[in-house]
């Protein structure tokens, strides 16, 4: 269970933070300059993985009663912001988010502003576009990925997990040459949110010392729980009025992206 | 250089607490609170998951009776 939820959240975590980094780097591509979008991309993979070989050992070497205390509670405070805006976006009470919409503005803006040539980079307005869109994207991501790693103690599986997730995001990129829109966003926020709130729990209260009844089987309850009590808290606000257009299921609301 | 400072500390605090700070405090609170149940005979479990059942309900209702007031305001 451990293992494969481990995969599973950090998987859908990058995968949800990759397409919105690829809308900026879209834009910026085809907005601006595609050489410079790239060189800023690659740069800011650059700064995100010294900063998981910097931290990651350094984490490991915690002692672990210590981690997961630390780490529950920022997980769980992580959790519990991903959940709240999953839930306000399938209740109606918020926006859901549109890449399609994000890149429209984002290509808008790129279009206007002026060129200016740095060093090796061509076109620095796409150099820093990108750099910024992937590096601040990342950071989550690679917070998520260190702390469930270290955890789990199999940063190396995290680490995996995310590199599939922006492989596969980059490739779809690739195939489809747009904004991927049709990627069910924010379900997958919905997922990571219950994962993270979750996991937040257990490792949080297992840190400062208290014992779960059925130990990680624990686990398979939490999970489920709080899907069911978000599911719940979904269905209250829609009835209570919030955004509700008529017809739509709540797996309607988690769907749309 | 005080505003690039400044800037730095308001990333770090909202790439953390977020845009609920109490929802920050009521964590902190609670594992301090498990902590001090877990040093007892008392079973010191529930306490999260009671604090989560509370606090997201709590968030939301506080987001959704800001959003009637507004649309209140503007139909005025």
């Amino acid at each position: 269970m451990n293992s494969s939820a481990l995969f599973i959240t950090v998987f859908l975590a990058c995968a949800v933070e990759a397409v919105e980094a690829l809308t900026i780097v879209l834009a910026a591509g085809v907005g601006r300059d595609w050489r410079s979008a790239f060189i800023g991309v690659g740069c800011s993979l650059a700064v995100l993985a010294l900063i998981v070989a910097a931290l990651g050992p350094a984490l490991t070497a915690i002692p672990l009663g210590a981690l997961r205390v630390v780490v529950g509670g920022l997980l769980l405070i992580f959790g519990l912001q991903w959940l709240r805006k999953s839930i306000l976006r399938a209740s109606g009470l918020k926006a859901v988010h549109d890449e399609a919409a994000t890149y429209r503005t984002q290509l808008a803006a790129a279009e206007a502003a002026p060129v200016e040539r740095r060093g090796l980079v061509t076109d620095w307005y796409s150099f820093t576009l990108s750099f910024k869109g992937v590096l601040l994207e990342g950071l989550e991501v690679a917070f998520i990925a260190l702390t469930f790693g270290a955890n789990q103690r199999n940063i190396p599986l995290a680490s995996l997990a995310a590199v599939c997730a922006v492989v596969v995001v980059a490739l779809a990129g690739l195939a489809v040459r747009a904004p991927l829109s049709r990627v069910p966003e924010n379900a997958m926020k919905f997922i990571v949110g219950v994962m993270l709130t979750s996991f937040g729990m257990f490792w949080g209260a297992e840190g400062a010392g208290a014992r779960w009844p059925w130990a990680d089987a624990t686990l398979l309850v939490l999970v489920p729980v709080v899907t069911l009590f978000a599911l719940a808290l979904v269905a209250v606000l829609r009835r209570a009025g919030g955004g509700v257009r008529t017809g739509e299921t709540i797996a309607d609301g988690l769907g749309a992206s | 250089m005080t505003s690039r400072l400044k800037a730095f500390a308001r990333f770090w605090y909202d790439f953390v607490v977020g845009d609920d700070w109490r929802v920050a405090v009521a964590v902190v609170a609670a594992l301090a609170l498990t902590y001090a149940v877990s040093t007892t005979a008392a079973p010191a479990w529930p306490i999260l998951p009671a604090v989560v059942a509370i606090l997201l309900p709590l968030s939301l209702w506080r987001v959704a009776r800001r959003q009637s007031s507004n649309s209140a305001t503007s139909q005025k």
